[in-house]
């Protein structure tokens, strides 16, 4: 399967933790790696081309910070441009129907500063839970990395490593379904 | 003038002999550095009577190549308008005074101690005294100076040189050697006929006339011309017009270039100045050529090996002279010592009128066939040695500019500059400032010596020159340098700057300024690595104020900005591209601004109407199949009814 991973750091040269999870999927046969602040400086997401890459791709993979338990702006701005009615969603909207949908997140604190509130990571993602499912995508459970701020080269090591599996998993997984055929 | 007509060649013939030794010697001498001026002269020298004897009539040839000098004084008249040349008053009526009646007299005064008569020598010293126009400007146009203060200087007296040739036209008769008359002296000018008060009368209605027709006729005229839409009729109104200005003038006895500079002061701020301009440029470059090819071949060799040393002893004491006097003027004129250094040794040649005044000298018993020979070789030989003196003269003012800061005071930058900035105007400015800002090292080409003083007072790395020169460009570090920021004002000197930097330092990555389309797309096609046009962005952005003062959403206004730029971005690759295949097309839309602009509204026309219209954020699908869901009851209940234009 062809995995579309984009990936969203609004100073990826300040991010050892992102950083080291891209670097771990760059190269993979079938992932296909867009920066989105790369590509979209300005905030200026190219509609078009986004629709026709994400209709080519099999699988979505979204990566970026945990930034007041949501994601970077330009994810946001992304989502609000790319998935418009009638192609993501809508009576004819399908162009994500059938693909999964992984939410790839480094987040800065411990995991138990998440449990202290009684909530858990996947509740705040579940804004991104109910749009995947609007568009009859395939939640995946996602790839979380707790203390971005204070992990070490060996543990960064091992979360790469394991973020690796999770994607090539995604790109080697048949298609659950025939990719859909957008109107 | 009457020639004796020599074996001359064919006008086919030689035309094509003054183009072939064109196209060998200029570029020879501009490979060397020496301008294109010095390549003229030793391609005139070379099919000269004393060359290869194809051009037996040097004089004659001159002559005709004097419309050259005419319509370049024409196009810098163009250039300046009155308001401009009122704030060089002082530069032009007082340097260039002092400068014009103390050579005179220093000439004078040293050709008594040669033992010629008084008025001889006056006379000598008058036709000395002048410059020349053509070589100086040509010469400043090319490295790039002409907008420096030495630059304007130097133009401010060579202005008043031109002027001064009216008076001298006067007083020449007046310094005859043997008062018989002679049967030759009325045939030279119209003006020694008349008696003074109508002489001064004609000269006041010539000039009054010239200014009133500009004002009134001319604007109309060009008008109608421009509407009959063919570009040869509006080149031929153009021509038409500089050179019946410059009969006009003769007529009366002014110079024709002064006359031509006048008509072009008063069409500066004309709307048809910019396609003046570019419909002329061609035969002020070629005539100009030809005519300093004449000046080549009229070097009389057999004069200067009859006795080389005397000759160059003269010359290099003319030079000396003409250069001292002037450095000295502008020194009590308040300009920097290396200015005053530089514009008096690029003012140190004899002038084309000199030519001129000799002859008519001749005509009116004021000098000997003898010593006008002599002068004229002088003045020939002064022209050829200005390319060198000018080189050397910029050498002189970069050596005296003040060095960089002392060791006690830090440089703000340390360490091998990644970045190369040629031009540092309002453009480069902007770039060098923003990349400081973010801890870049960069290293500045500028040839304005205000400028560069400025900034090594602030102690940064700067170097004064041409920014094509490559030895400048290995000083300033192009060879450690990752990238090289074009940044200069001049389209044909950045397009040139690529080609050198691409061969010399291949490794540079070239970021350039694009002075408009057509400039982007010449340097597109020099394959730069990236290009901004240097007046887009701030035509857009006060676009996108303009619709937030419409009402518009400041958001949306955005938006609408940053896709027309992309939107205009692509239009630039589609339109390179069509044009790479069709290169007839790209060289037309290249000579002709209108149809350029052309093709772009009627891409506009049918882009904007499909697909480059904002649709983010738009509801009207979704409220059309909530609509369909309701049932017809609810129609009256949706905001929005449309349909996304680009479903039109």
């Amino acid at each position: 399967m062809n995995v579309l991973v984009l990936v969203a750091h609004p100073a990826s040269d300040r991010s050892r933790a992102n950083r080291a999870l891209r670097e771990a999927i760059t190269g993979l046969e079938g992932v296909d790696i867009h920066d989105l602040y790369e590509a979209y400086p300005d905030m200026m997401v190219d509609v078009e081309t986004e629709q026709s890459r994400l209709r080519a791709a099999q699988a979505l993979v979204v990566q970026h910070p945990f930034y007041w338990y949501s994601a970077p702006a330009l994810v946001k701005e992304w989502l609000d441009l790319v998935l418009t009615h009638g192609f993501a969603y809508g009576g004819h909207g399908n162009a994500l129907a059938g693909k999964p949908w992984l939410q790839a997140i480094t987040l800065g604190g411990p995991e138990a500063s998440y449990l202290r509130t009684g909530r858990r990571v996947d509740d705040f993602l579940l804004p991104f839970q109910a749009s995947a499912e609007l568009c009859q995508a395939i939640w995946q459970p996602p790839f979380t990395l707790h203390g971005a701020h204070a992990i070490d080269e060996r543990e960064l090591a091992g979360a790469a490593l394991s973020y690796r599996a999770r994607v090539l998993g995604l790109a080697q997984a048949k298609a659950a379904r025939p990719p859909a055929v957008s109107s | 003038m009457v020639h004796p007509a020599p074996a001359a060649l064919d006008p086919l013939t030689l035309a094509f002999v003054f183009l072939a030794a064109t196209v060998i010697a200029v570029p020879l001498a501009k490979r060397f550095g020496f301008g294109s001026v010095l390549g003229y002269l030793i391609a005139g020298a070379a099919i000269g009577p004393f060359g290869l004897g194809l051009l037996s009539d040097p004089e004659g040839a001159m002559h005709a190549a004097e419309i050259g000098v005419v319509i370049m004084l024409f196009l810098i008249g163009l250039e300046l308008r009155a308001d401009i040349l009122w704030r060089l008053r002082t530069a032009i009526l007082g340097m260039g005074g002092a400068q014009v009646t103390l050579t005179s007299a220093a000439g004078a005064g040293l050709g008594m101690m040669l033992g010629l008569d008084w008025r001889m020598a006056l006379a000598v010293g008058l036709i000395l005294a002048l410059s020349s126009t053509a070589i100086v400007l040509q010469s400043l146009r090319e490295k790039g100076l002409a907008n420096t203060d030495a630059g304007r200087g130097a133009f401010s007296v060579l202005l008043f040189q031109d002027m001064a040739i009216i008076p001298m036209l006067a007083l020449l008769p007046l310094l005859e050697l043997a008062p018989a008359a002679q049967a030759g002296a009325t045939e030279a000018s119209g003006l020694a006929t008349w008696p003074a008060w109508a002489r001064a009368l004609a000269v006041i209605g010539a000039v009054a006339g010239i200014v009133l027709a500009g004002r009134l006729a001319l604007r109309p005229l060009f008008r109608i011309m421009a509407n009959t839409r063919l570009q040869e009729v509006f080149t031929a109104f153009v021509l038409a017009i500089v050179i019946g200005v410059a009969l006009l003038m003769q007529a009366v006895g002014l110079s024709a270039a002064l006359g031509a500079f006048v008509a072009g002061v008063v069409l500066a701020d004309s709307e048809f100045r910019h396609e003046i301009e570019s419909d002329i440029e061609p035969f002020r470059g070629l005539l100009m050529g030809v005519f300093f090819i004449a000046v080549g071949a009229a070097i009389n060799f057999a004069l200067l090996l009859s006795q080389p040393l005397m000759i160059a002893a003269l010359t290099l004491g003319v030079i000396a002279v003409k250069a001292l006097v002037l450095a000295l003027v502008a020194r009590a004129f308040g300009h920097r010592r290396g200015d005053s250094a530089f514009m008096g040794l690029a003012l140190a040649q004899g002038g084309e009128f000199a030519f001129v005044l000799v002859t008519f000298a001749v005509s009116q018993q004021v000098l000997t066939d003898a010593i006008a020979g002599i002068v004229t070789l002088i003045v020939a030989l002064t022209m050829v040695a200005t390319p060198l003196l000018i080189i050397a003269a910029e050498r002189l003012m970069e050596a005296w500019l003040p060095a960089k800061r002392g060791a006690g005071e830090p440089e703000i930058e340390a360490g091998e500059p990644e970045v190369l900035i040629a031009g540092f105007g309002r453009f480069g400015q902007t770039v060098g400032r923003m990349l400081g800002a973010n801890g870049v090292a960069t290293s500045v080409i500028e040839h304005d010596a205000d400028q560069v003083e400025l900034l090594r007072g602030f102690g940064r790395k700067v170097n004064y020159g041409d920014a094509t020169r490559v030895d400048l460009l290995r000083l300033a570090g192009a060879e450690h340098a990752k990238l090289l920021v074009i940044a200069i004002d001049d389209r044909e000197k950045t397009l040139g700057l690529v080609e050198t930097a691409r061969s010399h330092f291949p490794h540079l990555k070239i970021l350039a300024r694009a002075y408009d389309r057509r400039h982007a797309y010449e340097l597109m096609r020099a394959e730069v690595d990236a290009l901004e046009r240097e007046v887009f962005e701030g035509g857009l952005r006060l676009g996108v104020s303009a619709l937030k003062l419409l009402g518009h959403g400041a958001h949306r206004a955005e938006r609408a900005g940053r896709l027309f730029r992309r939107y205009d971005e692509r239009v630039l690759q589609e339109m390179n591209a069509h044009w790479d295949k069709d290169f007839k097309s790209y060289q037309r839309a290249v000579r002709d601004h209108t149809a350029l602009f052309e093709d772009l509204m009627r891409n506009d026309v049918q882009n904007l109407r499909t697909g480059y219209q904002d649709t983010a954020w738009d509801t009207a699908s979704m409220d059309a199949e909530a609509q369909a869901e309701k049932g017809p009851i609810a129609v009256g209940f949706s905001a929005k009814g449309g349909v996304k234009p680009s479903d039109v």
